[in-house]
């Protein structure tokens, strides 16, 4: 190794670990920046970021110690520098020292690792229970104790997406329904899906779990403080799978309380509004804002993606019998990546969304569906 | 070459590689359009495989002139050896897939979706089961009284019959090589030809057994994880089946016309081997599929 | 005989097409790796780019989940696995006193699968729909759902198992039954060891995988339901059998790159491989653990805890005969008189990268921490260090370690430096920061992500540049030393060993026609 090669070494090595050290010195302090795990908020959390931090100081000390050795080696025992090659070729002992070592290190990291892995997996003795469901791309929350639902979705607009407008603090992290939790409660979580596998994870309360479809995964947390978390989901589910984030909100047991009441009272205007007939301007107006969510398929201008998602426009259904139509969006397509609505959407919503589509992206078939006409579809 | 391991033999530069890559190609790219409904898609799949089979018959016909000539000393003799055998053993790694995949299913998949009341409620699991939403199972070989249900395959009709039929050619088989290692070349005939004789008559049986399934027992590919685990496993075995029958029916004609002697008959054995393994894998099915 | 007029090299287009030799097969591997690594290259290119800040730059997500899907692919499949296939076609027969590898049509037939499978794979991307954008993994049932560039990849891979599976049973055959007399199992080259596991791997692996997607294949178009809750099967499954071949996989990415590690450094330390005897049994070691640890990529599929407390302890156990290998290593170099040409550098250079990649790996390892780690840009950072810095860098390091006796020329020297140098930094600024992108919360496989991630992404986005610049070099030096460049001794390297060493460079076209006695 020339000397003009070991200073370009060293312009590799030399950032290389002052990162390392960084972010070694770092995640001591706990500190808030983008090195390391963000800063836990849970018990279980705290315990996998301290067995996160006891095994890579354990890799680093092994790392160092191997390659000192090498690099030792590299500097003094060169021919350059006229040394002359030893000949011995093994050791039985060394060998079995260096397989017994390792062996005891791990043991070590296991140990640990075992006792937080059969903490995380004890779901019992919850005081609430949340069913997650992941959708193409979106999540559904139903508070199975308080009768609530609701979806969450990407709030980022597309104009911010697109370069087209400043980035905002949260860009892509945030969402249109916020997921309220109290703190200090147990909560379960069920977690499953209904087209592909999604994962819904949020590092902050160092949840992660795979969402598949057809199974119920179960997890728990405690919050230990109020505040908003943010997560992705993490397993590719599609082409939005990176527009799919999670925001939870941890909150106190009364501002809980108070929040539970307030989704209540929604949920009773909903239902009111159901039962009176909608003009047909209220439900285009309404069914533009519910087809935000089609749009990720059949496209903001109906035109679809070629080979993969029809179009709306000119679509033989949405021309054809009101029938047909309500009855793809309600059930789907089995085994296509077109979703049963019936689930994510109430009455209103969904003849709102048929309704436009019937009249908007030049078709004008003049149709009105109501909620009253998919009622009885249920 | 010459010399003392020269003795190798180095075959000439040969098309037959690639054209047979090419017709792999041409089958891959029809089954393609072909499952995707594009139009071209059968032709450029029999294309592809009328490629193969000329290609084969020419390669083989290749090989079987050099081993005539006496080109292939004991050492190539050995390479072909360890070739068949890791072949059969990378076969035997593609049955393990499905069959892990019936021991998954059945242990695990259906015990958790039956013990998953909020999705499935009333879904009880058990085995047979074409899944919480598919078709419901009745008794064996009855056939349904309703449009959505569906009737496993009994154990103890064809599939026992077909067992028997396998096991005894493995034993023929045998009794054949025994002919051919003492150079009785009626006994390695008859024997062989009886050896055809019963794999054809298993493969007609499963055709039957097929045909009852799909017509009058409602048990179909669409019939959940049942119907997938025993049409994908007994349908790959049935294949083989039918690759053996090929490779034994040349063989046959190979031993007519005098090819092989009684200490140099490789592809004898490999079949041989073959056979035997496809042999074992019904076992398997026996037990596993039909039988528990 | 047919055979007299072996001693003369056909000419032309056919002595490619239809050849039986094992060294034109050996360059027809390299050259089709080569092409792959610049078209799954130039697909790296386009997620880095993509990737360089927030915001939707120059594809739309589905194209980038196509980018991902087929770099993931093009690399493993495309490019490490014939790079190493054409080292294993060239050097094994040189380096056991063989004639030939054991079945040499064969061969030609393993190579000429590999062209059109890739083409199967490039086609996708013209399908209506464009390519699968659902990873390499292949995960059902998002490829059940998956349009018709799905076939395409299905029966792609179909065609490059075949190519595989023939080939290692070649490479078995032939080391097993074409040794020269006297090399015993335990005096074969290290290089020759691995490859002999490595083989043993593809042929449990790789027909698991073809079983994997001829059940996607089915689902998707033959109603059965592996893959489908409704039907009694499980998405779950498709990723139990993936992984085993998957987590195999990886060691066949890896193992022969240790192989060559172990040819490589003895030469420059000028003293013998320290553990020969270990370092057999650590790798058979690592090939029987590679079998049982397939879980731990599906850790947070919710698994009984049972399995996860196996797979996590199983997982942890491959650190300890790997950790063999890298101490005999540095024991190897320890007390010896070292000189650093071009394939010590590459060699050195991988032993430490890798060590970086399978110390992440081991932090992988720990269930409760994985579900953090899972599905980030920590795991991405793990994964290129273990194959980039420990089979992409043997892959060079083979290169220029045998270049001379392929061509008969000495490359230039200070050209093949600057190339590691500059893959080096490249390399290790691409993927550096990714450790602390996962950290800090970035999942992998988006096209857009939260500001927080922008600076780290940069340095990241600017590493792959040089890196991929860097090869130009490489390109321009073995254009240059096939060409011409001083003549290559028959050892080239003082203090080499080796049957490869004894014959003159460039190697004549039929090694050994007669065996050279082994002591
Ligand atoms: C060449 C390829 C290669 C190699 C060699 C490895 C080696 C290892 N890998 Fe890696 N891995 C991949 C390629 C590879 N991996 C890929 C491609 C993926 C992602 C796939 C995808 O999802 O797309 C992956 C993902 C992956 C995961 C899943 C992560 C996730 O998705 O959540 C895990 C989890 O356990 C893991 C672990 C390991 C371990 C423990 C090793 C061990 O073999 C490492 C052993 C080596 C050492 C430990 C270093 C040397 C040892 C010492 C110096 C001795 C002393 C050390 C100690 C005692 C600590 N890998
Ligand atoms: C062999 C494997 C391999 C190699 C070499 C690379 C090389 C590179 N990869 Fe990666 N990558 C994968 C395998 C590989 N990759 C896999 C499996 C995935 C996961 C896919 C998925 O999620 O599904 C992935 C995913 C992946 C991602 C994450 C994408 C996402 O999650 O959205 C990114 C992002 O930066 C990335 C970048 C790069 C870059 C910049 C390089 C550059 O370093 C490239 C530079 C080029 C070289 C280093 C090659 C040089 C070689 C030659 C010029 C040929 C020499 C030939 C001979 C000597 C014969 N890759
Ligand atoms: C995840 C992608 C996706 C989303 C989101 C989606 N669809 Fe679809 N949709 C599809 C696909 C794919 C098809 C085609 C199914 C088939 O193969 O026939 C389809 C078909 C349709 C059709 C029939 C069109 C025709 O001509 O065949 C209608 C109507 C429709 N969708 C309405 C909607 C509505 C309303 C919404 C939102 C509430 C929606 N879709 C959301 C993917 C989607
Ligand atoms: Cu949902 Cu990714
Ligand atoms: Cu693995």
């Amino acid at each position: 190794m020339s000397i003009s090669s070991l200073k370009s070494l060293r312009s590799v090595v030399v950032p290389m670990s002052a990162g390392w050290s960084l972010f070694l010195v770092g995640g001591l302090a706990h500190a808030d920046y983008a090195l390391n795990f963000q800063k836990p908020v849970t018990e279980i959390g705290r315990e996998v970021y301290d067995l996160h931090m006891l095994v890579v100081w354990i890799i680093t000390v092994i790392f160092v110690g191997v390659f000192g050795v090498m690099f030792y080696s590299l500097f003094k025992h060169r021919k350059s520098r006229g040394h002359k090659a030893a000949t011995f070729h093994e050791s039985t002992t060394v060998e079995v020292i260096w397989t017994v070592i390792p062996f005891i290190i791990l043991l070590v990291m296991a140990i640990p690792s075992t006792a937080t892995l059969i903490k995380m997996d004890n779901v019992s003795g919850s005081d609430m229970t949340v069913k997650i469901t992941g959708y193409q791309w979106k999540w559904k929350y139903d508070y199975m104790d308080h009768d609530i639902s609701f979806i969450s979705t990407l709030s980022t607009p597309q104009d911010q997406i697109k370069n087209k407008a400043e980035k905002s603090e949260n860009y892509l992290l945030e969402v249109d329904n916020e997921l309220v939790l109290p703190v200090g409660k147990k909560i379960r979580f069920l977690v499953t899906a209904a087209d592909v596998i999604h994962a819904w994870w949020v590092p902050q309360l160092a949840l992660k779990k795979d969402a598949i479809p057809g199974f119920i995964n179960e997890i728990w947390t405690k919050i230990d403080e109020p505040g908003t978390y943010r997560g992705q989901c993490a397993e590719l589910c599609g082409k939005d799978h990176g527009f799919m984030p999670i925001v939870v909100r941890a909150v106190n047991e009364k501002d809980f309380t108070t929040w539970v009441k307030e989704q209540k009272a929604i949920k009773l205007a909903a239902v009111a509004a159901a039962d009176k007939t909608w003009s047909k301007d209220e439900l285009m107006q309404k069914g533009k804002k519910v087809y935000a969510q089609c749009a990720a398929c059949h496209g903001a201008t109906g035109k679809g993606v070629p080979g993969v998602f029809p179009p709306m426009e000119g679509s033989k259904i949405v021309a054809g019998p009101v029938a047909e139509h309500l009855n793809i969006v309600m059930n789907g397509k089995p085994n296509t990546a077109m979703a049963a609505y019936a689930a994510q959407l109430n009455d209103i919503d969904i003849a709102a969304v048929v309704t436009y589509e019937r009249n908007a992206f030049g078709n004008d078939t003049g149709d009105v569906v109501q909620p009253a006409d998919v009622k009885v579809l249920r | 070459m010459s010399g003392a391991q020269g003795s190798y033999y180095l075959p000439n530069p040969s098309p037959y590689p690639l054209v047979a890559s090419m017709g792999l190609f041409l089958l891959a790219l029809g089954f393609v359009f072909f499952v995707n409904d594009v139009a071209m898609g059968p032709w450029a799949m029999i294309a592809g495989a009328a490629v193969i089979v000329l290609m084969m018959f020419r390669w083989f016909g290749v090989v079987i002139s050099e081993s005539q000539s006496g080109a292939y000393n004991q050492q190539v003799d050995s390479s072909f050896r360890m070739g068949m055998a890791w072949f059969i053993f990378s076969e035997v790694m593609f049955f393990a897939a499905f069959f892990g995949a019936l021991f998954y299913v059945r242990q695990f998949s259906v015990e958790w979706l039956a013990g998953t009341e909020l999705l499935w409620p009333g879904y009880e699991g058990g085995w047979p089961t074409a899944g919480p939403a598919g078709a419901e199972v009745i008794a064996a070989d009855t056939p349904p009284s309703a449009a959505n249900q569906f009737s496993p395959m009994g154990a103890w009709g064809i599939p026992a019959i077909n067992t028997l039929l396998l096991l005894t050619s493995g034993a023929t088989l045998t009794v054949a090589h025994w002919g051919l290692r003492k150079g009785n070349r009626s006994q390695l005939i008859i024997w062989l030809a009886l050896t055809v004789v019963l794999g054809i008559s298993f493969l007609g049986f499963q055709a039957f057994e097929y045909a009852h399934a799909y017509s009058e027992l409602g048990l179909t590919l669409k019939a959940g994880v049942y119907g997938a685990t025993f049409f994908m496993l007994t349908g790959f075995h049935g294949f083989h089946v039918t690759m053996g029958v090929i490779m034994l029916t040349v063989i046959l004609v190979r031993c007519i016309k005098g090819h092989f002697s009684a200490d140099h008959h490789f592809a004898f054995e490999g079949v041989a081997w073959y056979w035997h393994f496809v042999d074992v894998v019904w076992l398997g099915l026996f037990v596993f599929v039909y039988w528990l | 005989m047919s055979t007299d007029h072996h001693e003369d090299r056909p000419q032309g287009l056919t002595r490619w097409l239809f050849t039986t030799n094992h060294k034109d097969i050996g360059t027809l591997y390299l050259w089709f790796s080569f092409t792959m690594a610049v078209v799954g290259g130039i697909m790296s290119l386009v997620i880095r780019s993509e990737l360089w800040e927030p915001g939707l730059q120059i594809v739309e997500p589905g194209f980038f989940n196509q980018m991902t899907t087929l770099h993931g692919l093009i690399m493993v499949f495309g490019f490490v696995m014939p790079a190493f296939v054409g080292l294993a076609n060239w050097q094994l027969p040189m380096m056991i006193g063989a004639p030939d590898m054991a079945l040499p049509r064969m061969n030609n037939w393993s190579f000429w699968l590999l062209p059109p499978a890739a083409t199967l794979l490039v086609l996708s991307l013209f399908a209506p729909g464009g390519a699968p954008g659902v990873g390499w993994t292949l995960y059902a049932p998002l490829s059940t759902r998956a349009g018709m560039g799905m076939d395409f990849v299905i029966l792609s891979i179909h065609m490059l198992g075949i190519s595989s599976i023939l080939g290692s049973i070649n490479i078995i055959a032939t080391i097993l039954n074409m040794r020269a007399p006297g090399m015993i199992l335990m005096k074969m080259p290290m290089f020759v060891w691995s490859w002999l596991i490595t083989a043993f791997l593809l042929l449990a692996a790789i027909p698991v995988l073809a079983g994997a997607v001829t059940m996607l294949l089915t689902d998707r178009h033959f109603g059965t339901s592996f893959f489908d809750a409704a039907g009694g099967g499980d998405p779950v499954l498709f990723q139990h059998i993936f992984w085993f071949f998957g987590h195999p996989e990886v060691y066949i990415l890896v193992l022969p790159a240790f192989g060559v590690f172990s040819q490589i450094i003895p030469t420059f330390a000028r003293k013998p491989l320290f553990g020969y005897t270990s370092m057999v049994f650590a790798t058979a070691t690592i090939a029987f653990l590679s079998f049982i640890v397939w879980a731990h990529h599906m850790y947070t599929v919710g698994m009984p805890m049972g399995g996860e407390l196996f797979f996590m302890y199983a997982t942890m156990l491959i650190a300890v005969p790997t950790g063999v290998k890298v101490f005999n290593w540095v024991s190897t170099m320890w007390q010896g008189s070292m000189t650093f040409e071009t394939p010590m550098l590459w060699a050195i250079g991988g032993v430490f990268t890798f060590t970086m990649g399978g110390i992440t790996g081991l932090m992988l390892s720990v269930t409760p921490a994985d579900f953090q780690y899972h599905d980030t840009y920590f795991v991405v950072a793990h994964f290129h260090y273990t194959i980039i810095g420990g089979s992409v860098l043997a892959i060079f390091a083979a290169v220029y370690y045998w270049l001379p006796k392929w061509t008969g020329h000495m490359f230039s020297e200070p050209l093949g430096k600057t190339h590691f140098w500059l893959t080096l930094i490249g390399f290790n600024l691409t993927f550096f920061p990714q450790h602390f992108l996962g950290l800090a919360g970035m999942p992998r496989r988006i096209p857009d992500y939260a500001l927080q991630f922008t600076g780290f992404n940069e340095v990241s986005t600017v590493g792959s540049f040089i890196t991929i610049v860097a090869q130009l070099i490489f390109f321009y030096l073995v254009f240059k030393c096939i060409r011409g460049g001083k003549k290559a001794t028959d050892q080239v390297w003082e203090d080499a060993e080796g049957l490869e060493w004894a014959v003159p460079s460039p190697a004549p076209y039929h090694t050994f026609a007669t065996p050279p006695q082994v002591k």
